[in-house]
């Protein structure tokens, strides 16, 4: 896949070589947070810093690992605690300065140090070290398998640069800081910051001396991204040819996109599943078959076509699709039945139904709020009388994860691929440093133990045993009730050749043009 | 006149007190900053650090207080989103806004005024028929879709004006301007007219009404039989008796403009301070938040202010009374 890919781009950039200056005008509902490459852990920063900052592997525009500023990884054979990194040679930062080991040893270090978001992902390492100039290990609390899936959004900067610009550490929000790197920024990646309006406009430059001229298509010379909130206006702003590539079309105009005689719309899975979480130990739904009931009372194919106007893939299971312990046959979703859901709830003593109140965002997914309304409507069909509570996620996020909820919405990506990422947060039970997302109250000792063991477990075909039991106990208990896994659209010109990436973060690097 | 401004700045003080104080009891229910501080890897343990080390877990007045001590020293923190001090991000932003509140406002008394005296003068005409009637759009549409349809008629069917941004601006060192490109004056059009359209029929029918109010009175009559032009009694006798209640309205609503500027910005993503606080009310960005919300209530009060200075220019006989107290 990869040869394939790097064949083609090898191919595309030789035809295009006499290509003329392209630039690129680039919106997206929501605007990069700050240039400093740890201090945020979301989605629209990240995608800035991508086209500025490389990180040592990263996942290309199908989802899959490729080598980045480090060209080989491997644990050492004589200590699965130990990760060797080969780092790239000549690559040289956009200020002229060569990347070394030790820019990868301050990078890491900083994104464990305090004030950073990134540090998280990096819990299990106990040291990093240069080995010479372009080797780096990496040193982890017991082995790490998963140890390269957290490094795709780890971003290296250039240690002489943070030193004289005094910003050693990212900013710290809690201490009201703020630094140099907030605004500016010095890295490796295939564009160059030229200027910076918040909200407003950010002009990225091809990078003249990138790794990568020869890998990538490299057909883009200018980036003009500008964050358009209103997405009446931004789909407008694509229409009158104002932009060329839009993320975050409206389902509502998917339709007047493709429709255009100058405009294509590119389509992709999402690696984010939408799910309703239920009070496992409170309440009507702590009755097992309430949940079965609830489960096979969502009409799943009619929220994807009234609701989700076909964008989205209805599923079983809260995974996405391109996770690690994926399979057919778990992403199969439960038969629409009412009449078993009827009797389910006969059965568990309440053919009479019960008030609940579900707990809902309004800003945060794909028509969040209309899927909400519909299950209302289909749980009263089983008897069932719900309150509908649709809140801004500010709101709503410490609600549901605060244990007040009894029946909430919730979606989750999974950035590293692997389901230890789902467990960890929505399995587990809920203690001081796991299972902050399991408010429903379902704790298994047995399962809590397996998932501890997955972080490291170093045989593969084992650690994926015990990952299809833990989900094989997940699909029992029902504390969760999937709906969906949400759907990419990018509009943009028609020239433009340019895959939909599953985290939705453009690589502007590997943009060709017809 | 200084005992008025004395007066008057001291009511500012107690609604500028007033005004943080509420904002302040709002934002408990705002949400929880800490939710998008925080990446969602973060466990509930950091979580908690920090809503202690943010002082959300203080006590309101403590809070209050707090926000109070430092506002007096113009210290406003640093915004949650992006780290920057709030005093700069406001400042960076306000041109924007002023900009086109101005242009709007002026929109609004231009063509509200003439408007409103036409359709007086030539009543019944097919004309001032057509102005009143399709005004009611101006009342009755909601800002957020005025926005679109022009967005849709002038930007995406016959793509003479940009739908989003504020074009280029020219940086003369203290201020961005857009005035002095041509695309930043063309990116103005439809924002403009999108925020000021409200106030533009509200101030036509305003005028409309009081000069038909002030066409029946004696001094017009008697004018005209003294034979003056039409031209001299519409403007020098009948339009001065009706500029008192235009500008104490024209005054009110460019503090509404400023502080309603948010829907039109959010539209057109128009970069001021309004899409900035929009975006800190998603973010739950306290120090951002209360600045602005001050910062508004601080431009109400000062415009009011000079609104009322304003009658002792206007109106001959507020002048004299107040003479008359004084002596």
């Amino acid at each position: 896949m990869i040869k394939h890919l790097l064949i083609s781009a090898a191919i595309v950039t030789a035809s295009f070589a006499t290509a003329s200056a392209e630039t690129v005008r680039w919106a997206r509902a929501g605007d990069s947070i700050t240039m400093d490459p740890h201090a945020q852990n979301e989605g629209p920063t990240h995608t800035l810093s991508h086209q500025i900052y490389d990180t040592l592997l990263h996942r290309d525009m199908a989802g899959a690992i490729i080598p980045s500023l480090a060209t080989e990884w491997a644990a050492l054979s004589d200590n699965p605690n130990v990760w060797r990194f080969t780092l790239r040679k000549g690559v040289v930062f956009h200020d002229g300065s060569d990347f070394t080991s030790e820019d990868v040893v301050f990078s890491l270090n900083r994104a464990m140090a305090d004030g950073s978001e990134m540090k998280e992902l990096l819990s299990s390492v106990k040291e990093v070290r240069a080995v010479d100039s372009h080797i780096v290990d990496v040193e982890t609390n017991g082995a790490n398998p998963l140890l390269i899936n957290n490094l795709t959004n780890m971003f290296m900067m250039d240690k002489g640069w943070s030193e004289d610009n005094k910003v050693t550490t990212p900013h710290d929000v809690a201490k009201g800081e703020t630094n140099f790197a907030t605004m500016n920024t010095n890295g490796t990646g295939a564009f160059m910051l030229v200027s910076r309006a918040v909200d407003e406009k950010t002009i990225l430059k091809a990078n003249p001396n990138y790794w990568g001229k020869d890998i990538y298509p490299n057909q883009v010379t200018e980036i003009i991204y500008t964050p358009i909130q209103s997405s009446a206006t931004r789909v407008a702003a694509l229409l009158s040819g104002e932009v060329d590539i839009i993320q975050d079309v409206p389902v509502q105009d998917l339709g007047r996109v493709s429709a255009s005689a100058d405009l294509q719309l590119a389509t992709a899975a999402q690696n984010r599943v939408i799910f309703f979480g239920l009070d496992t130990v409170n309440g009507p739904t702590a009755n097992l078959k309430v949940r079965q009931a609830m489960n096979i009372a969502i009409n799943r194919d009619s929220i994807k076509k009234i609701v989700m106007r076909g964008q989205s893939d209805p599923t079983g299971v809260i995974m996405p699709p391109f996770v690690n312990g994926w399979t057919e046959a778990l992403n199969q979703h439960p038969q629409y039945d009412l009449n078993k859901a009827k009797a389910l709830m006969k059965d568990a003593g309440y053919s009479n139904g019960f008030d609940i109140v579900l707990n809902c965002p309004n800003d945060r997914y794909v028509n969040d709020e209309s899927i909400c309304q519909a299950a209302v409507g289909m749980m009263a069909k089983i008897g069932i009388t719900v309150t509908l509570d649709a809140k801004p996620k500010a709101q709503h996020f410490p609600i549901a994860k605060g244990g007040e909820a009894d029946f909430y919405m919730l979606g989750w990506g999974v950035p590293t691929f692997d389901s230890h990422y789902i467990f960890n947060y929505l399995v587990h039970s809920q203690t001081n440093d796991r299972g902050s997302w399991n408010p429903t109250g379902y704790s298994n000792a047995d399962v809590d133990a397996m998932i501890v063991s997955l972080e490291s477990e170093t045989d593969l075909t084992k650690r994926d045993d015990t990952i299809a039991k833990i989900w094989a106990a997940v699909q029992v208990a029902q504390m969760y009730l999937p709906i969906h896994n949400q759907v990419l659209n990018w509009g943009m010109r028609k020239d433009i050749m340019f895959d939909v990436q599953p985290e939705d973060t453009p690589l502007f690097q590997f943009l060709t043009f017809k | 006149m200084t005992f008025i401004i004395l007066n008057r700045l001291f009511q500012a003080v107690l609604v500028l007190l007033f005004v943080a104080l509420i904002s302040f009891l709002i934002f408990r229910f705002v949400g929880n900053p800490v939710e998008n501080l925080m990446g969602q890897e973060a466990t509930l343990a950091q979580r908690a650090a920090l809503e202690e080390a943010l002082g959300l877990n203080d006590p309101i007045h403590i809070q209050y207080f707090d926000f109070l001590w430092k506002a007096v020293r113009f210290d406003f923190g640093n915004s949650y989103r992006g780290a920057l001090p709030v005093a700069e991000l406001i400042a960076s932003r306000l041109p924007a806004t002023l900009e086109l509140a101005l242009t709007s406002a002026l929109f609004a008394v231009i063509f509200g005024v003439f408007m409103g005296i036409y359709t007086a003068i030539n009543r019944g005409s097919v004309i001032t028929n057509f102005i009143l009637s399709s005004s009611l759009i101006g009342v009755s549409l909601p800002t957020f879709l005025i926005g679109i349809l022009l967005i849709w008629l002038f930007s995406v069917e016959l793509n003479w004006l940009p739908s989003f941004g504020r074009g280029e601006v020219v940086d003369l060192g203290w201020w961005k301007t857009g005035f002095l490109s041509e695309s930043g004056l063309k990116s103005l059009v439809l924002p403009a007219i999108t925020l000021g359209l409200y106030q533009m029929t509200l101030i036509m029918r305003l005028t409309r009404s009081e000069m038909l109010e002030v066409l029946r009175q004696d001094y017009i009559r008697l004018a005209r039989a003294l034979g003056l032009t039409n031209k001299a009694v519409y403007f020098f006798h009948a339009l001065p008796n009706i500029l008192i209640p235009v500008i104490t309205i024209g005054g009110l609503q460019l503090g509404s403009v400023i502080a309603f500027a948010i829907i039109t910005e959010t539209v057109f993503q128009w970069p001021g301070v309004g899409l900035l606080f929009i975006n800190a009310v998603y973010f739950v960005d306290i120090p951002v938040m209360s600045a602005y919300l001050l910062l508004v209530g601080f431009a109400f009060v000062l415009i009011n202010l000079i609104v009322d200075l304003s009658y002792f220019f206007i109106d001959p006989r507020l002048r004299d009374s107040e003479l008359k107290d004084e002596a």
